[in-house]
């Protein structure tokens, strides 16, 4: 069983806040195994973009780390000071975020920031930066790489913006790859081209990615293993067709069964009744009691941690040992 | 909205609960300089307001003076009376009540300027950014003819004309001409500012809704646009109100403002002035002072009420 | 018996060209952008049909040239047999827009957020007459809130308090709220999140079978789409391409385009399919490719495809603008 890449224990983020602080990552830990791709699922408000932010250390003011820990390859993460943790981020984490076209300076030809990236990180000439980068977006499948390299980003169309971005977070070999929503932004068609370029390139250079979107089709598709989450606590993780086919937590089963889908005819898709709650307004126990249809009197007192459900991990009391299973 | 009048009274009680419970107040209640600015913008209002009542002299009764009074300094000083808490002028008008007579000058003619710039600022930028194509671009283009003008220019023109025109006009005529002189430097702001919003707003989703439902474009604008665009104009007016006083101030100290009947500060800064030099600084020093305070005061108040408001309008 | 809408040949060209003076100076020619380039369908009584396509292929143009939003370039609309672009513009319009509504994508847009959501949804009523006091106002308001699951007392409060599948429930009561037979629907669950959106959809079709509506669909979402249409129609850069009814396009899709898009879709039911790669993307619609607009991602292109147009026209029960399929080729 090789060592987990990335660690995270008991990670709690606040927000202070003028009316108290507000917990919006609440006693989150899961692993990631190297060259393993693990999708993060939720719907807004969930908490998965936090995570991500307080992996990489962009978590912006006020949010901060209230507590818990985060590990990159045995050494922690969350605690180092700005200098060393810009040293990480970039060298041995990558990021992609939504929008390709405010990930690249506009300023600046796309060449010049991967050639940038390639040397802060790695520390080699300008020549074999450039090679590298030249080889980089072939790899990403831009046509003509030489000719475009010297190209302005608003050049480029949305899909291939993208690409170049998925270049620059490659460039410096990282060991793991934070991608918040990285086809949310883009056309149908261009989505399922950008997933498998995603794939295929971190297993080439293997590196280990954590895919965060709302998008289940993204996750079916992508991901190994994948982690749902629900105000900022996760409900349940495993590997992708466990989750989907038999999920245990009864918010994935409401979840999954909500999402149309185009095989299988349903003429009513399954709802979830209410809203995720508010920061402000967690309920206590399990948070997602007040819409549970099979929630009973310790799930509204008490927090639920990780129960292992044979290949999944749910947050429930339902299977809790000497409970029984669901009724 | 027509139909909406039942429970008024449980709605306002209810609108001013949530104002005080909202961010705007805490930022008011937490920002010293914010309350500070109000206090002294407030107690220069009332003043004003209530200069009839409560200042000690009536300066504009020529009876009531006594020229053996004149020219006295202020009471803390050698020759001081107490009886005129700031000092007199040369003709023996106290000076503490001719400033709170003054400052009710000033701010009559500032607020009722911007009132005006407002009105038809605020309507001409609505119509431009709406309408669109060649209705846009024409009031586009006399805001730029108006802004290459430098404001003072303007406003002495539209004075000198009208006093050209009306040589022995009356107190009311002379006031409205010097309200609308000062207007027409300070609309263009609005016109512009409200265009912009008006242009952005126009496109979102709930004004096309109004035009599915068949809405009248002169009903969108007015109902649905204008409520929108109005948070960053009640920021430029409070700013603009300052430089009303402070315009009418040049005007008055430049002899085109105020009639010499009603003596506004920029009025008493140049009677004052003459006696500078004769070592009697007090006649034009304290209308100085008071200038400064109101246009500071509500200078500040725009500024923190532009910080209040900005998570909002983003 | 005449269907509910009518669209004959309808098109919308947007004059994108720099001012006049840049024109001048810079020697640059006008140009336009044919976001609608001659589309023809129609939608019985009663039944849904959906619009789905890329970015910029023209199907959210479609939506307001329908309702009135946008004037059309050519072409013509028909409402139960009356043409829409001549009643709009009488007097009659008024009795027109009470027909029909529409409900739009931004659910933090769409609502005036000075309004209270009694004045937003009571709107229409007031506009068309249909409440003489403020009694039967907030009855009328009340009863379409509750049919769309919301309370009584959400009537006095603000569209930011709450939230997004929440006030895409008011935009319903408001579009709800003269009556209409027709409703256009653009993208109205893209922007929620998908638990929510099942509720909307739920509502959405429960309100369709309790009031026998017609809707337009307009989604980019196939797996949607599938849920909510009797028809389908696919549109690439402002053109049909493939019409058809609902079983029929996601079991055996025809046109080229069609079977790439619903190859590409990332789908929870279709884990570890393989796949065909996908070429290209959308071309840039101020220059679209001549002849059939899909012709440069297409693997069944042939030179006819490059020069020809393909027109949509009826083959083996569908309609279908392919030279290809035409053809037999494929």
């Amino acid at each position: 069983m090789t060592a987990p890449l990335l660690e995270v224990r008991h990670l709690k983020v606040e927000f202070p806040t003028r009316r108290g602080t507000l917990l919006a990552l609440d006693d989150v830990s899961f692993d990631i195994a190297p060259g393993e791709i693990l999708g993060v699922v939720g719907e807004s408000g969930a908490g998965k973009s936090l995570t991500g932010a307080a992996i990489i250390g962009l978590l912006e003011p006020p949010g901060r780390i209230g507590d818990g820990e985060i590990r990159l390859g045995g050494e922690r993460i969350d605690n180092l000071p700005h200098a060393r943790m810009r040293e990480i981020r970039g060298r041995r984490i990558g990021a992609i975020f939504q929008d390709p076209l405010t990930s690249l300076n506009p300023l600046v030809t796309i060449g010049r920031q991967l050639v940038e990236t390639i040397q802060v990180h790695l520390k080699t000439g300008a020549e074999q930066a450039r090679r590298r980068a030249i080889a980089l977006l072939q790899e990403t499948g831009i046509q003509a790489a030489e000719q475009r390299f010297d190209q302005y980003p608003h050049q480029f169309s949305g899909g291939m913006r993208q690409r170049v971005v998925i270049a620059l977070a490659l460039a410096a070999e990282p060991q793991l790859i934070v991608a918040d929503e990285p086809t949310t932004a883009l056309d149908v068609s261009i989505q399922a081209q950008i997933i498998g370029l995603l794939k295929r390139l971190t297993k080439d250079h293997g590196a280990a990615v954590m895919l965060i979107t709302h998008d289940m089709g993204v996750i079916a598709e992508a991901c190994d293993r994948v982690a749902v989450m629900y105000a900022g606590r996760i409900a349940e993780i495993g590997p992708v067709a466990d989750v989907i086919h038999q999920p245990a937590h009864p918010y994935s089963v409401g979840l999954m069964g909500s999402i149309p889908s185009m095989a299988g005819e349903r003429e009513r898709l399954l709802q979830i009744d209410g809203a995720m709650p508010r920061l402000n307004a967690i309920p206590t126990g399990c948070a997602f009691n007040p819409r549970c249809p099979q929630a009973f009197d310790r799930c509204r007192v008490h927090q639920p941690g990780l129960q292992t459900v044979r290949s999944t991990q749910a947050a429930c009391w339902l299977h809790a040992a000497g409970h029984g299973g669901p009724a | 909205m027509a139909l909406s009048a039942p429970g008024g009274g449980a709605a306002a009680a209810r609108a001013l609960a949530r104002f005080f419970d909202g961010d705007v107040w805490f930022s008011f209640r937490t920002s010293p300089v914010a309350i500070v600015a109000s206090l002294i913008a407030a107690l220069c209002m009332f003043c004003a307001v209530m200069a009839p009542w409560i200042a000690p002299h009536n300066p504009l009764d020529l009876a009531s003076l006594d020229l053996i009074d004149a020219r006295l300094p202020p009471a803390w000083m050698a020759e001081g009376r107490s009886k005129y808490l700031l000092g007199t002028d040369d003709q023996g008008r106290d000076i503490l009540s001719a400033l709170m007579y003054g400052s009710r000058i000033s701010l009559f003619v500032g607020l009722a300027s911007v009132l005006l710039s407002v009105v038809f600022g605020v309507g001409l930028g609505l119509l431009s950014g709406y309408a669109g194509g060649r209705v846009d671009a024409f009031i586009m283009r006399v805001c730029d003819v108006m802004l290459s003008f430098p404001s003072i220019l303007i406003a002495l023109l539209i004075d000198g004309v009208g006093r050209a025109l009306f040589p022995n006009a009356h107190d009311t005529l002379a006031f409205t001409v010097l309200i609308i002189a000062i207007s027409l430097t300070g609309w263009v702001q609005y016109a512009r500012t409200v265009r912009g919003s008006t242009l952005v707003e126009r496109q979102r989703e709930y004004v096309q809704a109004a035009r599915v439902i068949g809405v009248s474009p002169a009903r969108i604008m007015r109902r649905h646009v204008l409520p929108n665009v109005l948070g960053p104009v009640l920021v430029l007016a409070t700013i603009h109100i300052a430089t009303a006083i402070i315009t009418e101030a040049t005007l008055s100290f430049l002899g085109v403002g105020v009639p010499p009947t009603s003596p506004s500060l920029g009025t008493l800064i140049r009677v004052g002035q003459d006696f500078l030099f004769s070592g009697e600084w007090w006649i034009t020093i304290f209308p100085g002072l008071v200038l400064v305070m109101i246009a500071l005061s509500v200078n500040l108040l725009g500024d923190w009420l532009r910080d209040a408001l900005n998570p909002r309008l983003r | 018996m005449t269907a509910l809408i009518e669209v004959d040949n309808l098109a919308k060209t947007f004059d994108v060209s720099a001012p006049w003076l840049n024109r001048v100076i810079e020697r640059r020619p006008r140009q336009f952008v044919h976001a609608v380039d001659g589309v023809s369908f129609a939608i019985e009584r009663g039944r849904t049909l959906a619009l789905v396509g890329e970015s910029g292929c023209g199907k959210s143009t479609v939506a307001r040239l329908l309702v009135g939003l946008y004037e059309p370039s050519r072409g013509k609309v028909a409402f139960d047999g009356v043409d829409t672009r001549a009643t709009l513009a009488s007097p009659n319009a008024r009795s027109l827009r009470r027909r029909m509504q529409m409900i739009f994508q931004d659910p933090y847009a769409s609502l005036n957020p000075r309004w209270t959501v009694r004045d937003i949804v009571g709107e229409p009523l007031v506009e068309h007459g249909l409440v003489s006091d403020p009694g039967q106002l907030r009855a009328e308001v009340g009863a379409l809130l509750s049919s769309v699951g919301l309370a009584l007392a959400d009537m006095e409060k603000f569209p930011h308090q709450f939230s997004g599948g929440q006030r895409q429930r008011i935009s319903i009561a408001r579009a709800l709220a003269t009556e209409p037979e027709f409703l256009v629907c653009d993208e109205p669950t893209s922007a929620l999140d998908v638990s929510v959106q099942a509720q909307v959809l739920n509502i959405m079709k429960d309100l369709q079978r309790e009031r026998g509506l017609t809707y337009l669909f307009i989604s980019h979402n196939l797996a949607v789409v599938r849920h909510v249409s009797d028809q389908v129609g696919v549109m690439y850069l402002g053109r049909l391409v493939e019409l058809a009814a609902r079983s029929q396009l996601f079991q055996a899709p025809r046109h080229p385009y069609t079977r790439m898009l619903l190859d590409a879709i990332p789908d929870i039911a279709m884990t570890g399919r393989a796949r065909t790669p996908v070429q290209g993307e959308v071309p840039n619609p101020l220059n679209p490719p001549s002849g059939c607009a899909f012709h440069p991602r297409c693997p069944h292109a042939n030179a006819r495809c490059t020069t020809e147009r393909p027109e949509l026209s009826r083959y083996q029960g569908i309609q279908i603008a392919c030279h290809a399929v035409s053809e037999g080729r494929i």
